[in-house]
């Protein structure tokens, strides 16, 4: 999978370049609990599946993503689709360049959610300052299905996002999804004045060494 | 604050200087078992970490705490209010959605099976309404009108001016506790005595309070009585389950104290301050585990953690995975510490597989960034300590064997230091590994806690043969200790070996406990 992603090691390699800057972008994941968010998060940055217990709260991670003129740090928080959190979630994605509705295409119900939650954030947002995507996840139960491909990209179209369903459990499409959201929040957010905002360079090294043992963690002050 | 820091760098620049020496100066070599709460083995030098963490009573008596909470309060009482203005606006929607199920509990059992009606002990959760709440077995949904009955048994007596506390019959236990706006009941075949049992659905009380505050409990109820708090709850009911498994399994929840991971002091030294140097505006609690046991808490000035919070904290760590992957923040409530407010937990583990889990509790839930620089300025200078190693090589033997005490025909003991809240205990011996003997065994414990705690008549101590084993039990104001012994030991053997066994147990405090809790 991470063939698609190439790594670069570091800036200094395109010594022909100006160096390439980090530009941070807030990523946040919304949806019913249990249709796959937490997957999708540990799918975006270490590309691996491990069933999860329900998230708590809010889980923050961390993946760089390195396009051909510029580094994108995304910063993750997936929240847990519990209604109990529900309250909380509005810190989550206030001020989000990247919102991810989910749902899980073998439940109904998760679908009808979804919608309330894009609904939710359309109060929020203005056009064009968040790149909003829906994705049915678990294409892996095709056999289970209860909401059509052709549903959720109406849906989408409707409300004016993105649409792609994908597969946490098998990484269908996961690696593709990221990337063309990287595309899209530096095509479309990153090109205005004060879109994103520059990750400190003086960090770079240490990203990569966290990137090496540990891509989790990390240690962002705000403001650069 | 700036002593302790500083007694804690002496020890660790001269490692040299054992802190053993520090200590024989103003303890006794060898304690008796009537030595005064304060100076038994295991007590820390400065003050507890915990607030009367030498109270089993704490737990029935409501009178603490009140006292501790303060500026704090104010805060979290109008972010609370904030919480849920979102939350009343949310009505609208709810109705909409009410068809999201409650679904994946692997919990389908037939309540009218006679397998559901042999599990030793259930638990059940009711609001005022009489609408099902939790049950350990089964569906909720099919418990609605036993759980009615159970209301309507509540209601009958109080409708008297009286209360309900526990009706016994046919070898099975029901016991009651109501806790505005909940109920909650608990069915027992085992030996528990009433308060036993009562002190177990009070941990379950407080772990629902832990997730929803009593504040927002309350303001749901009055809003609407017969609400349906499962939809609240739903994915959470795992950590209900797994508190009372732990009830049944671990000494901390009996003895109302918790375990240490044993460690070097000067190693522990270092952990600590460098926890204590990571410090943050708000930040109120550091708290670093290593699985179930303790490495050392840090805690903000004249704020005291309770042992139940600290229980809830673990439970809550320990039953997710969910902090394995990136760093988890939550709104967490600590019932003890306050009923009203939530807390924001910033947790993560110190390395992808590691054991050692930071927790750092701040009172401002916009804190994640400032939490998150805390515990890399934490882990940045760790690293740099040869301290961290020890940490490391300690995680690998967590527990020492009770050969290790030498004392003949002894098998297993708990020794909790009142003052310190603080237990050891010894890794459990070959014929008590499965699950069933576990079990057991801390069963023959609570039983002796009981007999020890009774309300009305308490002992001091208590020796006890039974087939497999002899046990004996001891509580003075200092400490409590329950001793499993052989069936060949004898109640001399029993009496002798208590002295033999806290004279090792000073020997190791410095090791077993934390002798030296920091403040910020």
């Amino acid at each position: 999978m991470g063939e698609n992603l190439p790594r670069v090691p570091g800036a200094q390699l395109h010594s022909s370049h100006s160096p390439i800057r980090t530009l941070r972008a807030k990523m946040v994941l919304l949806g019913s609990s249990g249709v796959g968010k937490s997957s999708l998060a540990l799918r975006f940055v270490k590309d691996e599946f491990k069933s999860a217990s329900p998230t708590v709260g809010c889980a923050y991670l961390t993946r760089v993503v390195h396009l051909s003129d510029v580094t994108l740090r995304f910063e993750i928080w997936d929240t847990a689709g519990q209604e109990k959190y529900h309250s909380i979630t509005p810190l989550y994605y206030r001020g989000a360049h990247v919102a991810l509705v989910v749902y899980d295409i073998s439940k109904r119900e998760t679908f009808a959610r979804a919608q309330m939650w894009l609904n939710e954030l359309q109060k929020q947002y203005i056009q064009g300052s968040t790149v909003m995507w829906l994705i049915g996840n678990k294409t892996d139960l095709n056999q289970e299905r209860q909401v059509s491909v052709q549903e959720g990209r109406a849906l989408a179209s409707d409300k004016g996002l993105l649409f792609t369903e994908t597969s946490a459990l098998s990484g269908n499409q996961t690696t593709e999804l990221l990337l063309a959201l990287a595309h899209r929040v530096y095509e479309g957010v990153g090109a205005q004045q004060g879109g994103l905002s520059e990750w400190s360079v003086t960090a770079q090294a240490e990203l990569h060494h966290r990137e090496r043992f540990n891509p989790v963690a990390s240690c962002c002050k705000v403001g650069p | 604050m700036e002593e302790e820091g500083q007694r804690a760098a002496v020890s660790w620049d001269n490692s040299t200087l054992a802190p053993v020496d520090r200590l024989r100066s103003d303890r006794a070599e060898s304690p008796t078992p009537g030595l005064v709460e304060g100076t038994e083995p295991g007590a820390g030098q400065k003050s507890a970490m915990f607030v009367h963490a030498q109270s089993f009573e704490d737990l029935t008596g409501e009178t603490e705490e009140e006292a501790q909470t303060d500026a704090e309060l104010d805060k979290s009482e109008g972010e609370s209010a904030e919480d849920l203005k979102v939350l009343v606006s949310e009505k609208a929607i709810e109705d909409q959605c009410n068809s999201i199920s409650t679904e994946s509990r692997s919990k389908e059992e037939d309540v009218s099976s006679e397998a559901w009606r042999s599990h030793r002990k259930h638990v059940f959760v009711l609001s005022e309404a009489g609408k099902p709440i939790y049950t350990r077995y089964g569906t909720e949904e099919a418990l609605s009108s036993t759980m009615g009955v159970m209301m309507a048994l509540v209601s009958f007596v109080e409708a008297e001016k009286n209360i309900i506390r526990s009706i016994h019959a046919d070898g099975c236990k029901v016991v009651f506790l109501t806790k505005s706006p909940l109920v909650l009941v608990g069915v027992s075949r085992t030996c528990q005595s009433d308060k036993e049992l009562l002190r177990e659905l009070q941990y379950i009380y407080y772990q629902i309070v832990s997730l929803l505050t009593l504040t927002q409990l309350n303001h749901i109820f009055q809003h609407k009585q017969n609400y349906d708090l499962r939809r609240l709850l739903a994915g959470s009911e795992y950590l209900t389950d797994n508190l009372l498994h732990r009830l049944d399994r671990d000494p901390g929840l009996l003895l109302s104290a918790v375990t240490c991971l044993p460690l070097a002091s000067s190693a522990r030294d270092v952990v600590s301050s460098s926890l204590q140097a990571a410090k943050a505006k708000n930040l109120v609690f550091s708290i670093l585990l290593a699985g179930d046991r303790l490495v050392t808490l840090v805690r903000k000035k004249e704020q005291f953690l309770h042992h139940i919070d600290l229980h809830l904290v673990f439970n809550l760590v320990g039953s997710s995975s969910s902090f394995r992957e990136g760093e988890g923040w939550t709104p967490i409530c600590l019932p003890k510490f306050n009923t009203a407010g939530f807390f924001h937990a910033h947790i993560s583990y110190l390395e992808p597989a590691s054991e050692l889990c930071l927790i750092l509790v701040s009172t401002d839930r916009e804190d994640f960034f400032n939490m998150s620089d805390c515990k890399q300025r934490f882990l940045e200078r760790l690293s740099k300590r040869s301290a961290y190693q020890a940490l490391k090589e300690a995680l690998k033997s967590p527990t020492y064997t009770v050969a290790q005490v030498g004392i003949p025909e002894l098998r297993h003991f708990l020794y909790k230091s009142k003052s310190s809240g603080l237990y050891t205990s010894p890794e459990f011996p070959i014929m008590y590994q499965s699950d069933e003997e576990q079990e057991r065994l801390m069963g023959l414990y609570q039983d002796l806690h009981s007999c020890l705690h009774h309300p009305s008549r308490p002992l001091r101590s208590f020796y006890r043969c039974s087939e497999a084993e002899n046990l004996f039990a001891w509580v003075t104001s200092g400490f409590e200790l329950y001793l499993c012994f052989s069936p060949l030991a004898t109640k001399a053997l029993a009496v002798s070996a208590v002295n033999k066994l806290l004279k090792w147990i000073r020997k190791e405090e410095d090791r077993l406990f934390i002798l030296s809790p920091l403040t910020y």
